[in-house]
């Protein structure tokens, strides 16, 4: 049933008895042509785009607890195209303009809101670099601008301008980008897919592949064997242990990132803005909390929980850049499960064994990453070869030296 | 979190830089072929459960330590110097 007025005001006068489940709770069927593993985000939209833009209709999600239970339960919602390198811009450009499109291509609200998301710049170099980053992101079609400090002054006095240590210079600015909220873009794409015929199965671990003579034919699962033509793994923080199951190694560690929420207060910021002299990021929320984070707690773990090193870490970012937030009272923290690559960079590609691929390698930015991620993943699984805007996401990348360090880092995932 | 240093007694974490698993310890040399140089360089078993890992201590003694870790429950099992690790190693070579 279509989510608009008329059908407000229609079910509205029969007692709303008359609204539908947002998706099917699907049983399993014995086999499908395509499975997703994971059903966050990315897995989700993956499925979604299968059947609206390739005709696929026999696949089914995969998720061992409930959709959109981990990362996508729990980012910061930010969403931006603000990429440097060749292999990454585009790709972050195409997500933008889906993100543009979204809520009436799935006919459900996910409170995107384009308030803007600007990075802070506190030397001539990072200047320099933030015009160079402009540019790239003109050249891929996308909007970047370059306020000086005058503009940045007049647009967004909550900042400390006097602060002699990070003195701000100038800040690049892109206005397209914004914050969506996370939860619903989930429930969108499920609602979506599972309209076209997608079987959304939650509370369904996969236990294993079935692989013979390096072929992957389906997977086992805790509600039993299922077959299909192609499996794609698509599970973020899990991927290591999840592809373990399939004897494989991978360039990637799970680290923890945490994120914080404040109190609710009076609308205080305009835009989602980044601190340039340290690792932190921040908006406000649509109920006043500010939303923020930075640091990673840098070593392996699935605890989904930081130590407190960082939370003193994030909070002297945050009272360094916007010394009112000083006053402000820490409602929430927590922490996610993050798949860091060792050059940043993310891979959508199939795996040496024929009929399993994978997604993954996202480090901390996947939120903005998912309708392209879901339209590029579809694709590869659909055609067999990669998007053009996801054509450098290799996982041979390693082997080859293609690698995407977009940070300009090194290829270590400590270093991201 | 606490290491419990060998030397020095329980530290914060804070006072050490994360290096990664200790499985780099063990380099490959150029005689195993780029492929094991490769693996050593970028692959990880990144497992759930207990993990070796090598941490340095940056703002204290600058050590080396081998800790053992529970990755899911982030318990410290086990702190070794790692130059014990090694001596250990290289005599059951010998």
């Amino acid at each position: 049933m279509k989510y608009n007025a008329w059908n407000i005001f229609r079910q509205g006068l029969t007692g709303n008895r008359g609204w539908k489940e947002a998706w099917r709770k699907a049983e399993p069927k014995p086999e499908y042509d395509i499975i997703v593993v994971g059903g966050g985000g990315h897995g989700v939209a993956t499925a979604y785009y299968l059947a609206a833009k390739h005709g696929k209709h026999r696949v089914a999600v995969l998720e061992k607890g409930w959709i959109g239970g981990g990362n996508a339960g729990r980012n910061t919602t930010i969403v931006r195209s603000n990429y440097l390198l060749p292999g990454n811009q585009p790709f972050y450009e195409l997500s933008m303009k889906l993100w543009e499109g979204l809520e009436q291509e799935l006919n459900y609200n996910v409170m995107m809101s384009q308030r803007g998301m600007l990075n802070l710049l506190h030397s001539d170099a990072q200047r320099d670099a933030g015009a160079r980053r402009a540019n790239a992101m003109i050249m891929s079609g996308a909007d970047g601008a370059l306020l000086d400090r005058d503009e940045l002054e007049q647009n967004y006095p909550f900042l400390d301008f006097d602060n002699a240590r990070f003195p701000i210079k100038a800040g690049l600015l892109q206005r397209r980008a914004g914050t969506a909220r996370h939860d619903a873009v989930v429930w969108g794409y499920a609602r979506a897919a599972d309209q076209l015929g997608v079987d959304i199965i939650e509370n369904c671990e996969v236990t294993g592949f079935q692989i013979t003579d390096g072929h992957c034919t389906g997977v086992e699962t805790s509600r039993g064997p299922i077959k299909a033509a192609k499996t794609a793994v698509c599970v973020a923080g899990s991927s290591g242990r999840v592809l373990a199951m399939a004897g494989m190694r991978l360039p990637i560690e799970s680290f923890a990132l945490q994120a914080f929420v404040s109190e609710g207060l009076k609308p205080v910021l305009p835009t989602a803005f980044s601190f340039g002299a340290g690792h932190f990021y921040v908006s406000q929320s649509d109920k006043g909390g500010l939303v923020f984070g930075g640091d990673l707690d840098a070593y392996n773990t699935y605890a989904q929980r930081g130590s407190l090193d960082i939370v003193q870490d994030v909070a002297e970012c945050a009272v360094a850049v916007m010394p009112s937030i000083g006053r402000a009272r820490l409602l929430r923290s927590w922490g996610g499960l993050m798949d860091m690559s060792m050059d940043g960079s993310p891979f959508i590609d199939q795996t040496h064994i024929d009929g399993l691929y994978f997604n993954g390698g996202w480090c901390y930015g996947g939120f903005k990453a998912t309708p392209a991620s879901g339209f590029c993943y579809a694709h590869f699984l659909a055609t067999d070869r990669p998007h053009p805007v996801a054509a450098e996401y290799r996982l041979d990348r390693t082997m080859s030296g293609a690698m995407i360090d977009e940070k300009g880092q090194g290829a270590h995932p400590n270093r991201h | 979190m606490i290491i419990d240093h060998p030397l020095l007694g329980p530290r914060d974490s804070a006072e050490f830089t994360y290096f990664g698993a200790a499985t780099l310890m063990d380099r490959p040399t150029p005689e195993d072929g780029p492929k094991a140089m490769h693996d050593y360089v970028y692959l990880r078993d990144n497992p759930v459960g207990l993990h070796r890992e090598l941490w340095y201590h940056a703002q204290g003694d600058r050590s080396w330590l081998v800790v053992t870790r529970d990755t899911m429950t982030q318990v410290i099992t086990h702190v070794e110097l790692a130059r014990d690790v090694a001596t250990a190693k290289a005599g059951c070579r010998s």
